[in-house]
């Protein structure tokens, strides 16, 4: 018992925390990486997660792939949506205020989500875990359903593949590069234009793996992203935009909280983001992990 | 690259000025002859609302996506106050008024902290919380809302239960609506707030105490978004989650974005133009999303300024010759 809740409860709860902690962090990790470098906030990334759900349903259900296959297929196509996109219609905005990206974003969101809606109906489509994952462990202190550990596990492994690709290859420093300075990169022959839609599809492929990870265990439906994604907004708040630590500890931070809120209060889980995001902004405006403006 | 949030790049004011008022107004007094009088009244409702948003939107420079709550917040309230406290028409539009404020006031607070992006989503997950805190409090009844709220009299003698004399009250309260809007947006302090909007450092270099008219801004804003929504309780006698969702901030941002950012008569064409499309949608099996985000699409790709600021920047290329009527675009 831990102030008044059992052990098992807890540490359950804990669990699930970390579970949805680790979408939280996959999906600001997207987001910051394509804000560092497009100066765009991502609405769609939401609609990205859901596409990758969905792409994983239909590989699955209509032409018979495997849950692994679809791990990879789901992301590439989600991938490849995303350059369609920043190719026709974002690459127009670099111009402009930033805020018209957001409007934009917002608008691509909403269509996708119609669209999907229009096709399969709002209610959530069931989807199988794999065989091999359907098990739970005893622990002694509770029991471990093994997809939820290899969710976290998986998530977090490719959090960290990301920030070693963005820290220590060439194409990370890049990276790095052009979000400091772009003309001066493509002063010295790097394609920056392309090095942009890179970046939107490999966003977009974080947030399509996001989706398919969580596929087995939430419902595939239309709206699954976009209520995910204001949660998103809040974590990156409170991490600081741009940060890649500060996305990754702040997602699994507030999942955790989230979790231990649902234990200790459960109505007040759903506001817990918010209400840290809100005493975040006040005490230090630039988010945990930001750096000055 | 430095990013600095700027404004949207806008139209100056509008050039619709006077002339129309009456035009307006005779316009307002015969419509219902025409059309379906509450068809008309849900009009005026978004029409305010979304003028409402343009305050901060247009003339403050800041991309509010939290309105909803104060017009679905605004809308519980006096939904509440008519049934339950059995409240007259006046004294419930302006307690619903008054916790728009208040709100407005709190989330104004927390969210100038940041700038550009930061406040866009700011206010959209404090607006967030707001729909969560409403979906679990016990009066607003969840996912049923108030429902049958009754439509009391106006200073308990005049009736407003019949369609056609609400439409008239409702007329009256959204020309007072516009009039408080076309005051803000001609005084010295909407100059000032131009000044903000188009150049943030220098208004701040020059002494203005800038996160205090911001503020102010948005607090009326939200005020008057509040009287919207408590206007739509009185019409439509139900208050819902609907009103109070992300996805109403976002319509409304739609329905400025669509007439006119920055101009006066801007948001409220843009309203008519989305609801009576949204009619039309309702009888399709198609979800209104995918309205609602391609006219996004193709608003924020061909026509940034709007219907109204389209036409405002046309005929001012037709007046001025040897000017192009370019706007200015704004390079990073």
């Amino acid at each position: 018992m831990i102030f008044g809740v059992p052990l098992v409860a807890l540490a359950s709860q804990l669990v699930i925390g970390l579970f949805n902690g680790a979408f939280y962090a996959l999906l600001s990790l997207g987001l910051g990486v394509i804000f560092g470098l497009l100066r765009v906030v991502n609405f769609t990334h939401g609609a990205f997660y859901t596409v990758g759900a969905f792409a994983a349903f239909l590989l699955t259900t209509r032409a018979g792939f495997s849950f692994w296959a679809c791990l990879l297929m789901a992301p590439a196509i989600v991938a490849l949506l995303a350059a369609v996109l920043e190719r026709a219609l974002l690459r127009k905005l670099y111009g402009l205020d930033a805020l018209y990206g957001l409007l934009l974003t917002f608008g691509i969101a909403l269509l996708i989500e119609g669209t999907l809606q229009l096709f399969f109906g709002v209610a959530g489509q069931p989807y199988q875990v794999p065989a091999i994952l359907s098990g739970t462990s005893n622990l002694g202190f509770m029991f471990l359903p093994h997809y939820r550990a290899f969710a976290i596990g998986i998530s977090l492994l490719i959090c960290l593949l990301t920030w070693l690709v963005i820290e220590y290859t060439s194409l990370g420093a890049k990276l790095r590069a052009a979000t400091e300075n772009s003309r001066l990169l493509e002063v010295f022959g790097v394609n920056v234009p392309l090095l942009l839609t890179c970046t939107y599809a490999f966003g977009g492929a974080l947030a399509g793996f996001a989706g398919v990870v969580a596929a087995p265990v939430f419902q595939v439906s239309p709206l699954m992203g976009a209520n995910l994604i204001i949660v998103v907004f809040a974590v990156v708040i409170i991490g600081g935009l741009g940060s890649i630590t500060g996305a990754i500890v702040s997602g699994l931070m507030l999942g955790t909280l989230e979790a231990l809120a649902k234990v200790y209060w459960p109505p007040s889980a759903n506001l817990v983001p918010f209400a840290i995001m809100a005493v975040v902004l006040f005490l230090r405006p630039r988010g945990l992990f930001g750096k000055g403006e | 690259m430095v990013f600095k949030a700027r404004s949207l790049s806008l139209p100056e004011r509008s050039r619709f000025k006077v002339p129309l008022l009456p035009i307006g107004i005779a316009l307002l007094a015969v419509a219902p002859l025409l059309l379906y009088p509450v068809f008309l009244m849900k009009l005026l409702c978004f029409g305010l609302f979304a003028a409402a948003v343009n305050l901060v939107l247009g003339y403050g420079g800041m991309v509010a996506f939290g309105h909803a709550t104060f017009f679905g917040g605004a809308a519980y309230v006096t939904a509440h106050a008519f049934k339950e406290w059995g409240f007259g028409a006046g004294s419930g539009l302006m307690i619903g008024v008054a916790f728009a404020l208040v709100t407005g006031f709190l989330m104004g607070l927390i969210a100038i902290r940041r700038q550009g992006f930061y406040f866009a989503m700011t206010t959209l997950a404090l607006s967030q919380m707001a729909y969560f805190a409403f979906f679990q409090a016990p009066f607003t009844h969840a996912e049923d809302g108030i429902q049958r709220v009754p439509r009391p009299n106006f200073l308990g003698v005049i009736s407003l239960s019949d369609n056609m004399s609400l439409y008239y009250f409702v007329v009256i309260v959204f020309l007072l609506g516009m009039l408080a809007i076309w005051r803000v947006i001609h005084s010295p302090f909407g100059a000032s707030l131009t000044a903000i909007r188009e150049n943030e450092t220098r208004a701040l270099s020059l002494g203005y105490q800038v996160n205090r008219y911001k503020l102010t801004v948005f607090v009326i804003s939200a005020a008057l978004s509040g009287l919207a929504g408590s206007l739509k309780v009185l019409v439509f006698q139900i208050a819902t989650l609907t009103d109070v969702s992300w996805q109403m901030s976002g319509e409304v941002i739609l329905m400025t974005l669509l007439g006119g950012v920055g101009t006066f008569l801007g948001p409220i064409i843009g309203a008519a133009l989305v609801l009576t499309i949204q009619n039309y949608m309702a009888s399709t099996a198609v979800p209104v999303t995918i309205f609602i985000g391609a006219a996004f699409i193709i608003c924020v790709m061909l026509f940034r300024k709007g219907i109204v600021g389209e036409i405002d920047s046309f005929m001012r290329r037709e007046r001025v010759s040897g000017w192009s009527g370019e706007e200015k675009v704004e390079l990073q």
